[in-house]
């Protein structure tokens, strides 16, 4: 198993990232189905929770003090499993298995309990459910007094969804000091950019005035996502926070950036190629070398 | 067993829900109640007063209550998310279908205010589809209590289990008559009455309708076995082969739709195992309509008098 331990260094972090890209661009061409775009723009986000700022045991993913995360964008799967694998919850062999039958790396997460794969606690795809889960677990962790940290990942266009905004409430009135919501704000979803399905604007401001602490970061730069992160456990005490992390979708494979139309699709052999010539090769190593 | 028909103590199921709710409360620190805004209704107001800290009001919203109960459930505590039937079921299935049912969560969803019987308030607030929605899902017990004393044992028992738990109960007070000291088992049917021409097979406030018919037909020679099926998923199939052997016909009794309900659920154990002559008492694929439970149980024909009449149209005495 190649587990990889927490790394500190920003240039480390952006490689592992780059990697995690890759990962994805080879899970998708061997599975021929899948998502693109959001688990690419994803990326570096998911590298800074899981290689620097979330407490977590690979060996031992139900340990308590874990800090516990919920992905509510269900179909950004590819950008999870390549970094749980990085980090050693599982072979980074399985990688190969991305949505074959009888396989644990479902096109959307199953929680480790039915048959998914550990790290996932709750299984996503539907949308808009994140919010009140990761809630409940903050207020359960308040209950129990305990101090671990509850993030959950949102997509902008999900936001769409009026259970996320019921959520939204129930962590602002019981006053879930111990959540943070990241959204992905990569103003795009499946028929089209956000403001034109149907406009969302403003995020931040939103939050605010249901009584949330709002970070903005750049979501595809590490410092930023790491200082966001940081504000994020120090911020006001009695209040959940939101970081709105400006992202692109597709980042880091250049026909993809930002359209909107690569959101459910994957790469076919060609687009492939190009896109890991674009994503360099990392110390880290592919875990498996296609003839494209 | 035998049965105070003229006078039976009235009660109300759901009561057994918040008095059970209270013992569970003072033994496990876990346990905890979540709030949708008719906590009165439902009665869980007696544990949020009782354990303040243990109840999280989450206001008018089911689908978010559900999501709630789940992400607590991750945390080791047991929550037990409550509204009406309708409003539990319904209106957050896919919240229920994906993060407890598929994510196999330790949440007891207990809805009151079940089947036609809330009378008044109309076909919003009948929910007659809930068990049949709940039913469908894998992971899911399903149970529908008969009175009081069986509503506050399958609360009690169902959180000695780590899985999710559909438990259907009422607003009104109704007869409580079973045993509080016998055994009680989820999927274990309990024969109420023996007999050997038919077999009524019926859940909730219908088996007290089925005590009263079968005491009727009785008296005119006509020997029907009441069964209690209080859990309609995972269901007894050995006590409906068995009734099917011993007395043929099988009449299932219900206060719900007749689609995928008790009717349904029986029907696919003889189907494949005893096919025998069936027939059902239960709603007729309508929605319902405002008026008293009495009322309602007439018009839609889910009372004694009804399973009277099917039984002797089957047995043509
Ligand atoms: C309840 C529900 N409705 C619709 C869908 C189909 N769907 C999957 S992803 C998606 C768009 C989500 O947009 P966003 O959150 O911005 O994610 P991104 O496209 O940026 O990855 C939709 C509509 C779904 N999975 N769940
Ligand atoms: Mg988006």
């Amino acid at each position: 198993m190649s587990t990889n331990p927490k790394l500190t260094s920003i240039e480390d972090l952006n490689e592992m990232a780059r990697q995690i890209r890759r990962d994805i661009i080879n899970m998708l061409l061997i599975s021929k189905s899948g998502h693109s775009g959001g688990p690419l723009g994803l990326a570096d986000i998911f590298t800074a929770l899981y290689f620097n700022k979330m407490k977590l045991d690979n060996e031992n993913p139900n340990w308590d003090e874990r800090d516990y995360f919920f992905l509510s964008i269900g179909h950004v799967a590819p950008v999870w499993y390549a970094t749980l694998a990085r980090r050693g919850y599982f072979s980074i062999d399985e990688l190969k298995t991305l949505r074959k039958v009888n396989g644990r790396l479902q096109g959307h997460p199953a929680p480790s309990k039915t048959h998914g794969v550990p790290g996932v606690e709750i299984a996503s795809g539907s949308l808009g459910q994140g919010v009140s889960i990761a809630a409940g677990t903050a207020l359960g962790l308040k209950l129990s007094k305990k101090s671990n940290h509850v993030y959950c990942i949102c997509g902008d266009g999900e936001l769409q969804e009026g259970q996320i905004w019921e959520g939204i409430m129930t962590a602002a009135h019981h006053q879930c000091d111990n959540l943070t919501v990241i959204v992905d704000k990569n103003d795009c979803q499946i028929d089209n950019r956000v403001q034109q399905v149907l406009n969302m604007d403003s995020i931040p401001e939103k939050f605010r005035a249901f009584n949330w602490e709002v970070i903005e970061v750049n979501g595809n730069d590490m410092q930023s996502i790491l200082d966001g992160i940081d504000k994020a456990k120090a911020a006001k005490e009695g209040k959940p926070t939101c970081i709105v992390a400006q992202t692109f979708m597709g980042k880091g494979v250049s026909f993809m950036e930002d359209k909107y139309t690569w959101h459910g699709v994957p790469p076919n052999n060609e687009q492939g190629k190009i896109a890991l010539t674009e994503l360099t090769k990392t110390k880290f190593g592919d875990f498996v070398e296609l003839e494209l | 067993m035998s049965f105070n028909l003229d006078n039976p103590e009235l009660k109300e199921t759901r009561q057994g829900f918040a008095d059970a709710l209270m013992v569970l409360g003072k033994e496990n620190p876990n346990i905890v109640v979540l709030g949708g805004d008719v906590s009165g209704s439902v009665k869980t107001n007696i544990f949020r007063d009782a354990f303040p800290d243990r109840f999280f009001s989450v206001g008018i919203a089911e689908q978010d209550m559900m999501g709630v109960a789940a992400g607590l459930a991750v945390t080791g505590k047991i929550p037990f998310a409550s509204t009406y039937g309708e409003f539990a079921t319904g209106r957050p299935f896919d919240q229920i279908r994906q993060s407890i049912a598929y994510s196999e969560m330790n949440v007891k969803i207990c809805a009151s205010h079940c089947g036609i019987s809330v009378g008044p308030d109309g076909a919003t607030h009948q929910s007659l589809e809930d068990v049949g929605i709940m039913r469908i899902l894998p992971h899911m017990t399903v149970v529908t209590p008969c009175d009081y004393n069986q509503t506050y044992r399958a609360v009690l028992e169902c959180a000695k289990y780590d899985k999710p738990f559909y438990i259907r109960f009422y607003r009104d007070k109704t007869p409580n008559y079973t045993d509080m000291n016998a055994p009680f088992e989820f999927g274990k049917a309990d024969t109420l009455i023996d007999g050997s021409d038919v077999t009524l097979i019926a859940n909730g406030l219908l088996v007290w309708e089925a005590i009263i018919a079968a005491d009727k037909l009785k008296k005119e020679g006509i020997s029907a076995r009441v069964v209690n099926m209080h859990t309609i998923k995972p269901i007894d199939e050995e006590t409906i082969v068995k009734c099917a052997e011993e007395t043929g016909l099988i009449i299932t009794c219900e206060d719900h739709q007749k689609n995928c309900g008790l009717y349904s659920a029986v029907a696919e154990v003889l189907s494949l195992r005893r096919p025998t002559q069936m027939d059902y008492i239960a709603v007729e694929d309508t929605f319902g309509e405002s008026g008293t439970m009495e009322q309602l149980m007439a018009k839609y024909k889910i009372n004694n008098e009804e399973i009277i009449r099917k039984v002797k149209k089957h047995l043509k005495k």
